[in-house]
């Protein structure tokens, strides 16, 4: 009964991350993440995760702050914080995300304010769908590592 | 002396993001490579033990000059936008400075362009990754820091032998000036001497 436990959820994460790719959210690159996870570094996926919800989030308040002050005009600011998020996109793999960083950052490269008004809410509405589907695959995760534990009780 | 008695490749990541820096040193680590990260230009060039302005640190406390001789470096990988130094800045430092000149240095850049690219190549970078970085990438520094390695293992031998041959030349000469008391021609020999590494000195020598 436990294993097909297991088996069910190996076959859920998949089908979520197959969507994913389908839906052009995540890349091959994320498949480059998972390769590099292993014995040595088993959580390595989700530390990388974490650390880009953490920056991401970050910068979002920073892009927003900026665009919400009436008297904006630090386009140059903005790109940069910007590129950082289009940079740390790309390396975890997160494919739509980093695409509206380059619409973003060509509308800040024009100064134009409503374009970057468009493309700062898109950006919200994106990450905080990958956010969620991250940690459905997590808990997916979390839960086949119990179920498969409970199948090979640890001994002592 | 804290050196590793397997003797891995030592290699320095330079990068401002915390992510690029977590997944380069991931895939230095999977291909069995002792790795240093560091968050910029300026940090990089104080572990190898050089000031920003190029100087030798030979004035700093001894623990700068420690992490110098215990933890040689044997490649530099850096990204190309960081702010302050770039890694095109880096770059540069690293060739102009003697002690760190045959280092391999690898630029990184999330773009792709070719008159950086140029620019980088021409400065001496031995190679130049788009990001994301893959394991393809990092399969190809192994070849230059053995290059490396045997440069400076060849410049060694190079001048231990040269050491050598000037003993057994001088040797010659206080036997020979000790027969014929002719003190410029042991000068003329003296001249040609000193040691200039670009120059094979062996067949200067045997025609003496």
């Amino acid at each position: 009964m436990l294993g097909f436990g297991v088996e069910r959820l190996r076959a859920d994460m998949n089908r979520l991350l197959a969507l994913l790719f389908h839906q052009g959210v995540l890349d091959e690159q994320f498949l480059q993440l998972q390769q590099l996870q292993d014995e040595t570094s088993p959580n390595f996926v989700s530390e990388v995760v974490n650390i880009y919800f953490h920056e991401s989030e970050k910068l979002l308040r920073n892009l927003r702050g900026l665009l919400l002050d009436r008297e904006f005009s630090d386009y140059k600011k903005m790109g940069i914080h910007i590129n950082q998020f289009m940079g740390s996109s790309s390396s975890i793999g997160a494919k739509r995300i980093r695409n509206i960083c380059v619409a973003f950052r060509a509308a800040s490269e024009q100064n134009n304010r409503a374009g970057c008004l468009r493309a700062l809410e898109l950006l919200e509405h994106e990450y905080c769908y990958l956010k969620n589907k991250f940690h459905e695959l997590f808990q997916m995760e979390q839960q086949r590592l119990l179920a498969a534990g409970a199948r090979y009780p640890v001994q002592n | 002396m804290g050196m590793a008695t397997e003797s891995k490749f030592h290699v320095l990541a330079v990068d401002d993001s915390l992510i690029d820096r977590k997944l380069i040193e991931r895939l230095l680590k999977i291909s069995s490579y002792q790795v240093t990260t560091v968050e910029s230009g300026s940090k990089a060039l104080k572990f190898l033990g050089l000031q920003e302005d190029g100087e030798n640190s030979s004035n700093l406390p001894s623990i700068s000059l420690q992490n110098h001789q215990d933890m040689e470096v044997n490649l530099i990988i850096t990204d190309y936008c960081m702010p302050g130094m770039t890694g095109y800045d880096l770059l540069k430092k690293v060739k102009e400075s003697s002690s760190l000149r045959n280092i391999p240095v690898v630029i990184m850049s999330s773009e792709n362009v070719p008159s950086r690219i140029n620019r980088c190549l021409e400065e001496g970078a031995e190679e130049f990754f788009l990001k994301p970085v893959q394991l393809s990438d990092v399969n190809r520094l192994r070849p230059h820091m053995v290059k490396a390695k045997n440069k400076d293992q060849n410049q060694q031998m190079k001048e231990e032998a040269e050491e050598e041959e000037e003993e057994a030349v001088t040797e010659k000469l206080e036997l020979h000036s000790q027969q014929q008391p002719n003190n410029n021609k042991r000068k003329a020999v003296e001249e040609e001497l000193p040691s200039d590494r670009t120059r094979t000195r062996y067949s200067g020598l045997t025609v003496i």
